[in-house]
């Protein structure tokens, strides 16, 4: 079904001209391409902050690691993950699939989208550089005031850091002005939006969350900076200033943050998870309506982050009640993904299996999610490693093995190969049971009254034991990541070739050739429903008869 | 590792398998071994949630196990299956169940929330209570006994809070008050109650209660920098005449032994006095724990060190070595000056 | 048999689903200005939570603001809103003179209120010793109206090179799209205004 011909390969010019396309590039699928190499180095770099954590909290009092490093690492692994691997590599993966899917020649705004990428990558740059001033912040990655005072955290390290963040805040937002903009108005013709791909929904409700959710945070990354470098007096409680000030507007950010991160990753799931079980997913409707209660509700959670500080008990009990609210369309996702599976006639390959460990994962995270969500047992369990585990569990056992998912499905399309499933494979199964063994031991441990962000514990708390096999499970995670970017890389030169629709499914960036021509498409294929593909290879048992 | 930080971790490992109550055995900080009021409400309720969400873990396991198990496709078979677009009944139906699951826990948890934070202006008719001021800081604990039983206390100590016991018909509940002289930080003891924070320029109130005497064991659950991790805490449950006699034997002045006067002398014209206070002398420092029963303390640096001359030596000398980080810096005090000055503080029993 | 409802994907018809009457570029300066509008949300909420500290403290509100060179300045804001409005309808009749005229007079407006807000701050500054670090009533106020002059400084920037773009005919009758959405950023400066001044010069006081 290849509606296009193979472009003359680039790969004959000096490498000089490709290194200048590149970096002056416009095309969406570039751009979306070096978005994910950033997030890859990042990922590395992150995943390396970690395991010096995790050697250090190997024995009781060890000296190991001297604790203004240890704090400096816990710092910038949230950052990082956050802010320079979850957020460009879901804006990368949304760049270069979304315009595909919706049948568009490219993003709404070409410049703006090159403009967003460096500016992202710029950002990253400017928090890192904090390590020149002699260490990086050591001021945990929701940087707390009036730790991050002047006062208390003297050298320029935390400037670098808001500067950083202010600066990936402004490709962060131009990125989602983008999407939102190119959902919007690009569809090819016939293509409503109630007939979208659900990933093309799911990121579209994420970065409308992102135009919401990141200003508010960019506010209080300026008031920091005016109170460390001006005087001013925001978070200064000598002054007048409130550090629930700082709580308040930063988890107005960070929570719809993780629903920013999680819903990509959730869309991915809903087109692999049909495909593979060779079944349209089981109501479409709910799942699309779940999302959008999801992204509105997000907005109303964030004080769940902070039961300890002593607010109202009613105002206790709304954001308890808000928490569990949330938990309802995330359910009705999680069983329309169980319907849709079930009475398929699932097979296995690396998205799917990737998809069954999401299913599965998932599930827990949100459980424990819930257990956090009841506001007494919050009291115990905030700030503990229990929350550690919780959000460890549905980040990684959620969003990145949801990710691992879409990039194995997408890498064809992407590539014009296969990648290897047998290394696929090892990644996966290393990955999850290191993931099980690092995470699923933090959960013990803070029932057992280990607080978060210590750089060391006493000997006789009985933790050592939770925590040599956490350590153990990251030391079996750490080459599953490094499996996962070989694959990636050695797949480019010796997968076999992939053709325009390798897994026989059925939205529209399978209509093109493997990777696609830069205009996209030759001829868009007729869009009726929900799944033109499928249209066009059943004409006998068209989806429009149905939906 | 050099020599001499070996023979420092080798100290601390005896010193600390001394401090836990009973010879090397691990302490219990389990929010499963509850011993007060707020903590048993929160792990009654928390044994409910994990029963409720444990159900619904063995459902939705359940059925994903079945269907990846029982509709795995078999390379002969080619034909797509039935495609199923929903169901509107089954939609509703696991709305609708989850979200009753949720509005009865909402309910659950606002009556135990209601349990667990009350007013500590009204405690119940017949109870002796003990009122605490406990104020954070960089990275240690003080403690402001105010009220017991009525009467006004004005006692001002650090790091090791001692509280009295209840009794079969006489309660005895502790109301903290939560403060900071800096940053944010948290008191978290999980056997007596769940963690509240301690947030500079506000007011925060928790409360416990217990008849088992004993020590029980928490630390600062609010990254405050540099040394958060050894913000230990430490609460003595005595019984209602050790806690008494405590009492008395705190607030006395200082002990002035003639035989310590030159230590005393080394430690009222160093800088000592700038951050410490010793009630009975000129020392009258606030920014620092108070040391005038410092002997009375088990540990030393918040819980980190056992009390003994060897571990005072090291921290007159350069508390760096214990503590990296702490606001306490070496003093470049002579070899003689620090014998001396320990020799005095081991006096301040 | 189409579904109903959806008219057939024959390439020409745009179906109900797309917002046919807006460009990209309008959904565009749309999705920013909610994004602006979440941005300045956060400092105006900022603003009120510390209303009753910054109304005790010493400046304060009440003290200091001299009503009659704020209202003057306002005026010239709102008013500013009246002109860009009648340049846009200028160029979409092909008037190049009068849009010229009218968008002059907007970024005119848009100065004289940056003067009014320049000398205001000369009095608080001056006069009274307010400044960002003074007091938590200095913090707060300069930092939310010092952005939404920030604003205005742009919006003047983006119209001053439309104007250098128009006098050379770069941008004429077939660019009015552009333009629109130049003045939708300028409309929306000054609600914020609306709600700011409300709220600083008029309840906060």
């Amino acid at each position: 079904m290849a509606i296009a011909e193979r472009e003359p390969a680039l790969e004959r010019l000096p490498w000089t001209a490709v290194l200048h396309d590149w970096v002056t590039t416009v095309d969406h699928k570039k751009i979306g391409s070096i978005y994910f190499l950033m997030a890859v180095v990042f990922l590395v770099i992150g995943g390396a902050e970690a395991l010096v954590m995790r050697f250090q909290l190997l024995w009781p009092e060890s000296r190991a690691v001297p604790p203004d490093v240890f704090n400096q690492m816990f710092t910038m692994h949230g950052t990082t993950m956050i802010f320079f691997v979850a957020m460009p590599i879901l804006a990368g993966i949304a760049n270069y699939i979304v315009p595909l899917q919706i049948g568009a020649r490219d993003m709404a705004f070409p410049r703006l989208n090159a403009l967003g990428l460096w500016v992202t990558l710029f950002g990253a740059i400017l928090a890192y550089f904090s390590f020149a001033t002699g260490g990086a912040p050591a001021i945990g990655w929701f940087a707390y005031a009036p730790l991050t005072e002047h006062t208390f955290s003297r050298s320029a390290a935390a400037d670098f850091w808001i500067l950083g963040l202010l600066v990936s805040g402004v490709g962060s937002v131009s990125g989602a002005i983008n999407l939102v903009t190119t959902v919007l108005t690009l569809r090819c013709p016939a293509m409503t939006l109630r007939k979208i791909p659900l990933y093309t929904w799911m990121a579209f409700w994420a970065n409308v969350q992102i135009l919401f959710a990141l200003p508010p945070l960019t506010a209080a990354l300026i008031m920091l900076l005016f109170d460390r470098n001006l005087g001013a007096h925001f978070f200064d409680a000598q002054a007048g200033g409130s550090p629930y000030l700082w709580q308040h507007l930063f988890w107005f950010f960070g929570h719809p943050e993780v629903y920013i991160v999680v819903l990509p990753a959730f869309g991915m799931v809903s087109e692999v998870i049909p495909v593979f079980s060779r079944k349209v997913i089981f109501g479409y409707e709910f799942v699309a309506a779940s999302t959008v209660a999801i992204a509105f509700i997000s907005f109303g959670v964030w004080a769940h982050h902070m039961f300890a500080v002593g607010m109202s008990r009613t105002v206790d009990i709304f954001f308890g009640a808000m928490s569990f609210l949330i938990a309802i369309p995330t359910g009705v996702k999680l069983f329309n993904w169980l319907a849709t599976v079930y009475g398929g006639r699932w097979r296995m390959a690396a998205p799917m299996l990737f998809s069954l460990g999401f299913l599965s994962m998932f599930v827990i995270g949100g459980l424990t999610g819930i257990i956090l969500a009841v506001v007494p047992v919050d009291f115990q369990l905030t700030d503990s490693y229990f929350v550690v585990g919780h959000f460890h569990w549905v980040l990684i056992g959620g969003t990145l093995i949801g990710l691992f998912a879409g990039v194995y499905y997408w890498y064809p399309k992407v590539t014009g190969r296969m990648y290897s499933e047998r290394l696929a494979r090892w990644q996966f199964w290393l990955f999850l049971i290191g993931f099980v063994l690092t995470f699923g031991p933090m959960h013990i441990s803070g029932m057992l009254g280990m607080p978060r962000r210590i750089y060391t514990y006493p000997v006789d708390r009985g933790w050592a034991l939770w925590n040599q096999v956490a350590s153990l499970g990251a030391l079996i995670q750490a080459p599953s990541y490094l499996i996962f970017v070989w694959n990636l890389f050695i797949s480019l030169k010796s997968g076999a070739p992939a053709g325009d629709d390798p897994w026989d499914a059925w939205t529209l960036e399978w209509a093109t050739t493997s990777p696609p021509p830069s205009y996209n498409f030759e001829t868009i294929p007729t869009v009726r429903s929900r799944r033109p593909l499928w249209d066009l290879k059943h004409p006998d048992d068209p989806d429009w008869k149905y939906e | 590792m050099n020599g001499h930080q070996g023979y420092q971790e080798s100290v601390n490992m005896s010193g600390l398998i001394l401090l836990a109550d009973g010879a090397g055995a691990a302490q219990n900080l389990s929010i499963f071994s509850p011993v007060s009021p707020p903590a048993e409400s929160i792990r009654s309720l928390f044994i409910l949630v994990l029963a409720v969400t444990a159900a619904i873990f063995l459902l939705v396991e359940g059925v994903l196990l079945y269907s990846v198990v029982r509709f795995r496709r078999s390379p002969r078979e080619g034909a797509e299956p039935p495609q199923v677009y929903g169901s509107i009944p089954i939609e509703i139906a696991w709305t609708a169940a989850p979200a009753l699951i949720c509005f009865l826990l909402a309910l659950i948890l606002s009556r135990t929330e209601f349990e667990v934070r009350v007013n500590p202006d009204t405690p119940p008719p017949g109870s002796k209570p003990l009122y605490v001021t406990v104020i954070g800081h960089q990275w240690w604990w003080e403690y402001v006994y105010r009220k017991y039983d009525g009467r006004d206390l004005g006692l001002i100590t650090a790091n090791e809070l001692h509280v009295p016991a209840s009794e079969e018909g006489v309660p005895r509940p502790i109301y903290l008050t939560l403060q900071s002289a800096d940053v944010s930080h948290s008191f978290w003891v999980p056997r007596l109650a769940g963690k509240t924070d301690l947030i500079p320029g506000r007011t925060n109130h928790m409360w416990f209660q217990t008849s088992q005497r004993g020590l029980f064991l928490g630390q600062c659950a609010e990254y405050c920098g540099t040394q958060h991790a050894h913000m230990l805490l430490r609460v003595n449950v005595d019984s209602a005449e050790d806690f008494q006699k405590w009492l008395g034997d705190q607030k006395k002045p200082a002990v002035d032994e003639a035989a310590a006067r030159a230590g005393r002398d080394v430690f009222l014209s160093q800088s000592c006095v700038n951050c410490h206070r010793v009630r009975g002398t000129s020392a009258r420092g606030t920014y620092a724990p108070d040391l005038t029963h410092l002997m009375s303390r088990k540990t030393l640096a918040s819980g980190m060190v056992p009390n003994t001359r060897d571990q005072l030596r090291n921290w007159v000398s350069d508390p760096q070595q214990t503590k990296l980080g702490c606001l306490m810096p070496a003093f470049g005090l002579s070899g003689q000056q620090v014998d001396l000055l320990v020799s005095y503080l081991m006096t301040l029993q | 048999m189409a579904p109903a409802g959806r008219s057939d994907s024959d390439g020409g018809t745009l179906s109900p689903g797309h917002l046919v009457t807006l460009s990209p570029v309008k959904v565009g300066m749309l999705t920013f200005l909610g994004s602006e509008a979440a941005f300045f949300g956060t400092l105006i909420m900022a603003y009120v939570y510390f209303l009753r500290q910054t109304t005790q403290e010493e400046p304060n509100p009440s003290q200091v603001f001299r009503l009659p060179m704020i209202l003057a300045a306002s005026a010239c804001l709102f008013s500013s809103s009246a002109t860009i409005h009648v340049a846009e309808k200028a160029l979409r009749r092909k008037s190049q003179e009068a849009f010229l005229g009218w968008w002059g007079l907007t970024i005119v407006l848009g100065l004289l209120f940056l003067l009014g807000t320049g000398l205001e701050w000369k009095n608080l500054i001056g006069r009274w010793g307010l400044t960002i670090s003074r007091n938590l009533f200095g913090t707060t106020y300069f930092t939310l109206v010092g952005f939404h002059a920030l604003h205005v400084t742009i919006g003047v920037i983006v119209m001053s090179i439309v104007f250098g773009l128009a006098r050379s005919r770069q941008i004429t009758a077939g660019n009015v799209t552009g333009v629109e959405v130049v003045s939708w950023y300028w409309h929306f400066v000054d609600g914020v205004w609306v709600v700011v001044f409300t709220l600083v010069y008029v309840v906060g006081r």
